[in-house]
């Protein structure tokens, strides 16, 4: 058969991410109409389309669905313990500081095992870009309340609702350091793509936070189908950049504020070592 | 120098240039002395806020490709559990100083013990092997922090340094050799094709080659139970793989794990057995006894773990008692009397910990056995 006609024969196109994912990996874990895979990947094209050494750049995740990320990701990718990878992440851009980190993971890891690494990273400025699922509770383990989960939501542990207060997330990252913030949900993908690669590209501790449903386990329960949730990422959100910081609670019973919510430059936890420690004559 | 510095000193000259670690009695000075002498010579030094981060740190740290260690007490050797489990699941090299003090809990802060030998061999959980040494004097946790380097650099996988608080303040002449006679090594490092490369195919030792992040090799390492590739398999056979090529490459070479030192065994009718800092008790108790005209041997374990089983098994076919000296209830006296299995008696000179055991303590015991 000629070459041409060969060609010819339709060949089933390819993912313009397939450089990026371990297809040898695929099918993933990640239900039907879960957020996860949408913010995953935003990230992997912001990584692509940044023009960063992406053999230099690597992601760690620590456990839960989110956490998995890190084993579809055909970079270095780092897969540790339950809240810990952002004190991993803090180990290898230290151990060699030209790599580019990028810390993918879920709100019960980052925030409530995980919380205490997560404000001292921003506190020291560590040169890390965290991503947040957040998707209001422990998907991974059934369902159970989160940090995150908002008051009176209905999970597993909390049967009658939860009685505790959410995290607001953006004004935690403020409050202790962070140079980079934004919020987005996986609805706004080309916004929240743009606010990764400008945080994958800008020095210092960045956190990004995404809002993504989790159907099977947060939906169900609180009588949010799939659509439903992204409806509501439409109609109740509004955007604004440099909000008041205190106005940044998830609460889809009023309006939830996204955007680009810090942008500001100081010096580095490495640059700051190599200045403050390296000289000692 | 103390033995903490002493340490530290090791720690260098086997190459460390990372530190991850949080302050805590009686290990602190370890940390100290790195934070000064690190960015010296081009390492980091960096405390991090809790002892759960230290470890993650190290282990972040040694897949950036450095050389990597943490140095805590019984409190803060608890909480780096969880993330020494990874670093044995993800055969990450680093190196974790473990200066006992008495506990439980928050114990004696200031007082030194070894009631943590049982903790460093299962602390962690699941099955798996762990290789840890044991340090007598200041010269000599200089010489073992480079040697626990080198194995945990060989055979990839956490190795600890189990010290107690007397060794560690306690302030000893120590000979530090010219850099060139310093025997360091390296990971085994990957070669071939980088697409084709299985990170956990294992070469000489049944230890596999360990790529940096960084050099184009796209590894993945998670604490999932994985294949030789590194990707997780939910399998029974999975696991069953990947448990036997972690047992392996420690059960095939006990010879070169394995340190004792043996003294006056030839003729001994009553060996003790010791570690640490109670090994100088025993060896000033072996050396009454003899000079009593009591035929005492006694066996040194260098590396506590893996065990010498089989020099325990060999002695008590002939020896008319075995006395292991420790500063705790008995913990590695378990190990002792289920290596001599029945064959000879097997006593302990412990105490629940806080001060050393005294040579008196031990000859007693000695003269009530022999
Ligand atoms: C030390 C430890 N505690 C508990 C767990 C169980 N666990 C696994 S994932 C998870 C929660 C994950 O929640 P989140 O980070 O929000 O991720 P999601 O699954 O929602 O994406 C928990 C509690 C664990 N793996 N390790
Ligand atoms: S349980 Fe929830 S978070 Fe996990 S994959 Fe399913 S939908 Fe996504
Ligand atoms: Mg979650």
């Amino acid at each position: 058969m000629p070459a041409t006609a060969r060609n010819l024969t339709p060949k089933s196109p390819e993912h313009p991410l397939e450089d990026l994912i371990r297809s040898d990996r695929i099918p993933h874990i990640w239900c039907p109409g879960c957020g996860i895979g949408t913010a995953f990947s935003a990230a992997l094209t912001a990584m692509k389309t940044s023009g960063l050494d992406l053999q230099k750049t690597c992601m760690v995740s620590g456990i839960g669905c989110s956490g998995r990320a890190a084993g579809y990701v055909k970079l270095d990718s780092f897969h540790t313990t339950h809240g810990r990878a952002i004190p991993f992440a803090t180990g290898l851009k230290l151990g060699n500081p030209a790599l580019n980190v990028v810390v993918f993971s879920g709100d019960g890891d980052l925030f409530a095992i995980g919380g205490n690494h997560f404000i001292h990273a921003a506190r020291r400025n560590m040169d890390l870009t965290v991503i947040c699922l957040n998707n209001l509770n422990y998907g991974m383990t059934g369902g159970q309340v989160a940090a995150t989960t908002p008051f009176h939501a209905r999970t597993t542990t909390t049967p009658s609702g939860n009685p505790d207060a959410p995290f607001n997330l953006p004004l935690l990252a403020w409050a202790s350091g962070a140079t980079y913030v934004a919020r987005w949900t996986i609805l706004h993908t080309r916004e929240l793509t743009e606010c990764i690669q400008k945080a994958i590209l800008k020095n210092g501790f960045s956190f990004i936070e995404v809002l993504g449903p989790c159907p099977i386990n947060y939906g169900r329960r609180n009588k949010e189908k799939s659509l439903q949730t992204l409806k509501m990422y439409q109609e109740r959100t509004i955007i604004r950049n440099n909000p008041q910081m205190d106005d940044l609670d998830v609460d889809f019973t009023k309006q939830v504020v996204l955007g680009e919510f810090v942008d500001k430059d100081r010096p580095t936890c490495i640059e700051n070592y190599d200045k403050t420690c390296r000289i000692l004559e | 120098m103390t033995g903490d510095e002493a340490c530290a000193e090791g720690a260098l000259a086997a190459g460390c240039r990372f530190f991850g670690g949080y302050p805590i009695t009686p290990a602190t000075e370890i940390a100290e002395h790195m934070s000064k002498r690190l960015p010296e010579v081009g390492g980091t030094f960096i405390q991090m806020e809790d002892e759960i981060a230290a470890m993650a740190s190290i282990l972040g740290g040694a897949w950036a490709g450095q050389k990597s260690m943490t140095a805590t007490s019984g409190p803060g050797f608890s909480l780096m559990m969880e993330n020494i489990g990874l670093g044995v699941c993800t055969e990450t090299p680093c190196v974790v100083v473990n200066v006992q003090r008495v506990g439980p809990s928050t114990g004696l802060p200031t007082m030194g013990a070894q009631a943590d030998m049982m903790q460093a061999r299962w602390g962690s959980h699941g099955d798996y092997r762990i290789i840890a040494l044991a340090p007598m004097s200041a010269q000599e946790i200089f010489f073992q922090t480079i040697t626990a380097f080198n194995l945990s650099e060989r055979y990839r996988t956490p190795v600890f340094i189990m010290t107690d608080e007397i060794v560690g303040h306690m302030s000893e002449k120590v000979i530090i050799p010219p850099a060139d006679r310093i025997i360091t090594e390296w990971r085994p490092k990957p070669s071939g094709r980088k697409d084709r490369f299985l990170l956990y195919k294992p070469g000489k030792n049944g230890v596999a080659p360990m790529p940096a992040a960084g050099e184009g090799y796209n590894v993945h390492v998670t604490g999932l139970t994985h294949d030789e590739k590194g990707y997780p398999v939910m399998s029974v056979e999975a696991q069953e793989q990947m448990m036997d090529r972690l047992c392996r490459k420690i059960d095939d070479n006990l010879d070169d794990i394995i340190m004792t030192e043996a003294h006056h065994l030839d003729d001994a009718e009553v060996v003790l057995v010791s570690y640490g800092i109670s090994a100088r008790t025993s060896l000033a108790a072996m050396q009454q006894s003899r000079a009593m005209g009591m035929k005492v041997g006694f066996l040194r374990l260098i590396t506590v773990w893996p065990f010498a089983q089989r020099q325990i098994a060999a002695l008590a076919e002939r020896v008319k008692a075995l006395v292991t000296v420790e500063i705790n209830l008995g913990q590695m006296h378990l190990e002792v009397t289920r290596a001599a299995a029945g064959k000879t008696p097997c006593h302990l000179v412990g105490h629940a910990g806080g001060t050393i055991i005294s040579p008196d303590q031990v000859i007693a015991t000695i003269k009530e056995v022999y």
